[in-house]
């Protein structure tokens, strides 16, 4: 093994930049798509956050849940969701992660720990308090991780669980995404304190600050607050301060943005480009390996979109299924 | 020579019954009445029933009126022996009091009416009547309890002393059944007749409660068997109705049950909601449905019957005697036929189907009571 | 062997045994235990009014006192159930729903079917409802029709203690969520109760009286009051079938209906208030499916359209009572 600045193995290098990579192709193409009308109902993409969820994600594993947001995909695809059953969810399609049943804001595979993505602001919050009692019921050391935005850290069922998840001491890292908006609300107008650090020691919890842009920051700190977890140190707040690139949905005018602002985002906050000049410029990685996870995230894309294409609708027969596991 | 006034109430068939309905007058005022005649109809919360009379004499008084629905020792009409004017009936009719129902205190109630014996089995409810010298032990059938004697306990304990089981497996606190085959639920009573220090006893067994009586007396009569009647029972020929034993085991509905319980009687309208209801509590306890099954499979594997001893009645040494509800729709009739060549006495009780001591308990009773009388002779 | 049991007896009981087969059932909830972190005793309440007394020195860490935090942990709960246990919370009066309620009608009660059937959240959310407890218009509510109106939430509501224990446990071991309703004014009222592990199915309305004149369809507190009502009508020849529904999702028509057909005539009691109420729905479903079997107008004896009333004098009046509803009976007979 060569000798290398990173805490992290170069295998394992590679897997996150394939996962961001993935996740980055899948929502340029959401995107696209949603512009060509070829895709039901509504999305909020995660593009430029993909540090965060590819960093955490890397602790976990499919005994460890996360309850995710109503900004989910990137999460699902860090937690291991089949990316072509994502795309099928999300245009409706029977061969949908959910059969079609939910949608992008309703992703979920228990099977690889995913709670869910959720339509409902901080309702994973308390969820995920569930899956961490669970956890240290079972006493394996799992954990539950809550992702939040920081305009959902101002509900009040997130604020409970904070206080909740530090009185039954539980496994549980409240994970708070903040891009900077709530919608088209400023965080510096809606958060009334100054730092989350500031909002976790009110609930009797760590919390930490890092740039979410930084993969090697986020992994740091969610390594430290997720082992602290682990090991029955109960619960900690991370806030990753990072920026998403498209509007709050697909079809935000984001007239609230700052001229130039998105610009500015995608040629100096771009956490792929951090993380590609990181591992090249270190001489851990070359670009020519990085440039092929490039073609081979794209292709598998493109794939999921042609297999989602492809793929029937639900049908009529579907409609009543799926609600009760029985009802006499 | 002057002349006594019986009064005839309304009875208490079972723990608990706490009121009747008279359905119907089978006598006339005036008639001239003697013991154990059929005089009335009673629905009950569980079944209806014949009343016998008590005591013999002429009906002066027709009290309760078709369709009045009374409480337990509610006067019902009254019965004159010897010369008593129509003022001292009225005086009578006006005057009488309804004894407390002594059973009323519930702790009270608890003490009395069943008793626990602590047997290799487990736990096994009880329930004892009279305190006659001879003592008859009622051993129910498949998926039944002491409460399928409700109408025989009361009128064989006049002259007995009456012990009813709950077989393992059965009752409303199951135990788990160690041995699901006759023999084995034979030993489990035998074992419950030692703890719960019955020597010897009158053996009276309905339906699979029939083949167990019989193995027990085939393993100790006469020292411990005095004699034996066996009711619509098992154990004398191959044949018995799979179907509705599997019915019986899998339904999980009132809407289920109650058309299979329909063939334990000769008239259908007999199951009634709360008889339903009963089986359904007992059939909805944890385990039940799997030990049910387990014996279902132990006792009748394939539909048939495994334990087949007709001849074990001849060499008993005790009388034996066969009663059958000749409408019996699950176990044939002609089964008896066995036992008879084998020397027991035989009654087939027309009108009457497989819970003919329910559906006939004033014939049933009448015979086990002759019965047993001889047998102590 | 059964024993006269009250209904806060035999909550507690198939708690208590459901909990010691089944090691991943946990109950939480607002002072189920009480005490919790106080300098007194531990086990001090047991739940407000004592259902729950008892059970934490059994079970230790399985009964889990909360915060003051509906929202936190009805959704820990929810979360736990989607995480291999099978949490049994207390929300203690359902009137509290409305700051947690969320957790149950978009998270609960629809995983299943936004997860295409992946999810199984064995819940059961224990409340107590119900007016004639001088608790006034917060903690007095029925409010079952809004979980009746939430597909994915089942919904039992028992009348007496063995139908509370039996259906209890059937909701501990249900693999979907449920809403189990306990009705104040009914902890004390005693029924024989086997001492063993017993279930009964949703979807099973009881028929608590037989009647071939007319049909009282109701639940909770009210099939007491509605069989007293059937007993005095009795005396003047009206002979009610009185059902209880049990269950109110999934819900026991085909007795309902096989009722009528016979009856030809239907009373809804329901001591919810009356817009959309299970009385409503009730009388709807048996006037599209069994018009022709009807003698006359379907009746409707429910609360009035107010909050409930604290003075006692009101309270009395809210609460259908045997008279209202033998007079809505004689109405039907009489057309």
């Amino acid at each position: 093994m060569t000798d290398q600045p990173f805490s992290i193995d170069r295998g394992t290098l590679l897997d996150a930049y394939r996962t961001m990579k993935t996740i980055r192709e899948f929502e340029e193409r959401l995107h696209v798509d949603v512009a060509r009308g070829d895709i039901p109902g509504f999305v909020h993409l995660y593009a430029g956050e993909e540090a965060a969820a590819t960093a955490i994600m890397l602790h976990l594993g499919d005994n460890d849940r996360i309850a995710s947001t109503h900004r989910g995909h990137g999460h699902c695809i860090a937690k291991g969701v089949d990316v072509k059953e994502m795309m099928g969810e999300i245009r409706g399609k029977a061969s949908g992660a959910c059969k079609g049943k939910g949608g992008s804001m309703h992703i979920a595979d228990l099977s690889k720990g995913m709670m869910g993505a959720n339509g409902i602001l901080g309702a994973g919050a308390p969820l995920a308090c569930g899956a961490g009692l669970a956890a240290k019921r079972r006493g394996d050391g799992g954990v539950a991780i809550s992702f939040v935005g920081d305009g959902a850290s101002n509900q009040g069922m997130f604020l409970e669980s904070l206080n909740l998840a530090a009185v039954w001491n539980l496994p549980v890292v409240f994970v708070v995404e903040n891009n900077g908006y709530a919608e088209s609300t400023s965080v510096e107008w809606a958060v009334a304190c100054d730092s989350y650090v500031d909002r976790a020691s009110g609930f009797g919890m760590p919390g930490v600050t890092v740039d979410g842009t930084d993969f090697f920051a986020v992994h740091e700190a969610a390594g430290e607050v997720i082992a602290r977890a682990r090991e029955g140190g109960g619960p900690s707040l991370l806030e990753c301060k990072m920026y998403r690139f498209y509007g709050h949905f697909e079809g935000d005018a984001q007239t609230y943005r700052a001229q130039g602002e998105v610009e500015n985002l995608r040629e100096n906050h771009d956490c792929i480009k951090i993380f590609r000049a990181a591992v090249t410029g270190a001489g851990v990685i070359s670009a020519a390996e990085l440039d092929t996870i490039d073609a081979q995230a794209l292709a598998l894309v493109n794939e999921a979109v042609e297999h989602a294409t492809a793929a029937p609708m639900p049908g009529p027969e579907d409609l009543e299924t799926d609600v009760y596991i029985s009802y006499a | 020579m002057p002349g006594t006034i019986t009064p005839i109430v309304m009875p208490k068939w079972g723990l608990s019954m706490k009121e009747g309905t008279v359905t119907r007058w089978l006598v006339h005022e005036g008639d001239e009445i003697a013991a154990g005649n059929e005089i009335m109809e009673i629905e009950t919360e569980k079944i209806a029933s014949a009343l016998e009379a008590t005591d013999s004499g002429r009906l002066r008084r027709l009290v309760a009126e078709e369709g009045d629905l009374l409480p337990v020792k509610a006067l019902l009409g009254v019965l004159v022996e010897g010369e008593v004017s129509d003022e001292e009936v009225d005086a009578f009719v006006e005057g009488f009091v309804a004894p407390a129902d002594e059973d009323e205190d519930e702790e009270e109630e608890e003490g009395i009416a069943y008793r626990y014996a602590e047997t290799a089995a487990g736990r096994i409810r009880y329930a004892v009547r009279g305190e006659g010298a001879e003592t008859v032990l009622l051993i129910h059938g498949f998926g039944g309890d002491l409460d399928n004697w409700l109408f025989n306990l009361d009128a064989l304990a006049a002259e007995s002393t009456v012990v009813a089981l709950d077989l393992p497996g059965h009752g409303p606190a199951p135990t788990p059944i160690p041995d699901p085959s006759v023999p084995g639920l034979a030993t489990a009573v035998f074992d419950f007749m030692d703890a719960a220090e019955v020597e010897t006893a009158h053996l009276v067994g309905h339906s699979l409660g029939g083949a167990v009586a019989l193995a027990i007396a085939a393993a100790a009569a006469p020292e411990r068997v005095r004699s034996v009647t066996l009711v619509c029972p098992a154990g004398l020929g191959p044949d018995v109705n799979r179907g509705y034993i599997d019915g019986f085991v899998s339904s999980a509905s009132r809407r289920q049950l109650k058309p299979v319980l329909e063939n334990l009687f000769a008239d259908p309208g007999l199951v009634n909601r709360s008889l339903v209801d009963g089986v359904l509590r007992y059939k909805r306890l944890d385990g039940v449905t799997e030990s049910l099954e387990a014996l279902a499979d132990g006792v009748f594997p394939g539909g048939a019957q495994r334990w087949v001893e007709p001849g074990a009645v001849a060499g008993l040494g005790v009388p034996v005697l066969v009663v059958w509800g000749a409408e019996d729709r699950i176990v044939p009739a002609a089964h008896a036929e066995a036992a008879a060549g084998a020397g027991a006495a035989v009654e087939i009780v027309a009108g009457a189907g497989h819970m003919v001591q329910m559906e006939a308990a004033p014939r049933v009773n009448s015979l086990i009571t002759a019965h047993v009388a001889r047998a102590a002779a | 062997m059964a024993r006269n049991l009250s209904m806060n007896e035999a909550v507690n009981e198939a708690l208590d045994q459901e909990m010691a087969r089944d090691p991943t059932v946990i109950c939480m909830g607002e002072d189920i235990s009480g005490g919790t972190g106080s300098p007194g005793e531990d086990d001090a309440w047991g739940g407000p009014l004592g259902v729950t007394k008892g059970l934490s020195v059994k079970h230790g860490d399985r009964i889990m006192d909360t915060p003051l935090s509906e929202s936190a942990f009805i959704g820990a709960a929810i979360g736990a159930a989607c995480s291999g246990l099978r949490p049994v919370a207390e929300l203690m009066f359902v009137d509290f729903m409305g700051v947690c309620f969320d957790e149950i009608f978009n998270q609960a009660a629809k995983f299943r079917y936004m997860f295409g059937g992946k999810a199984e959240t064995p819940v059961v959310i224990r409340c107590m409802a119900g007016a004639g407890f001088r608790a006034a218009a917060q903690h007095s509510q029925m409010l079952t029709p809004i979980f009746t109106h939430i597909p994915g939430l089942k919904v039992v509501f028992p009348s007496n203690a063995y139908d509370a224990k039996g259906l209890l446990i059937q909701s501990i071991r249900d693999n979907d969520p449920v809403i189990f309703f306990e009705h104040k004014n009914l902890y004390d009222t005693k029924a024989d109760v086997p001492e063993g592990l017993y279930t009964i199915p949703f979807a099973e309305a009881n028929v608590v009286r037989e009647g071939d004149d007319a049909t009282i369809v109701t639940y909770g507190q009210t099939v007491q009051r509605s069989l007293d009502a059937a007993g005095a009508l009795a005396k003047e020849g009206i002979e009610c079938e009185v059902i209880d529904l049990r269950t109110l999702s999934p819900i026991d028509m085909d007795t309902v209906l096989e009722s009528v057909e016979n009856t030809g005539r239907l009373v809804c009691v329901d001591e919810a208030n009356p817009r959309c109420s299970i009385a409503a729905d009730v009388s709807a479903t048996v006037t599209q499916e069994i018009f022709g079997a009807l003698k006359a107008g379907v009746r409707m004896v429910t609360a009035p359209h107010t909050p409930v009333p604290f003075s006692p004098a009101l309270e009395d009046l809210y609460i259908p009572g045997a008279d209202r509803i033998a007079a809505a009976v004689r109405q039907t007979v009489a057309n």
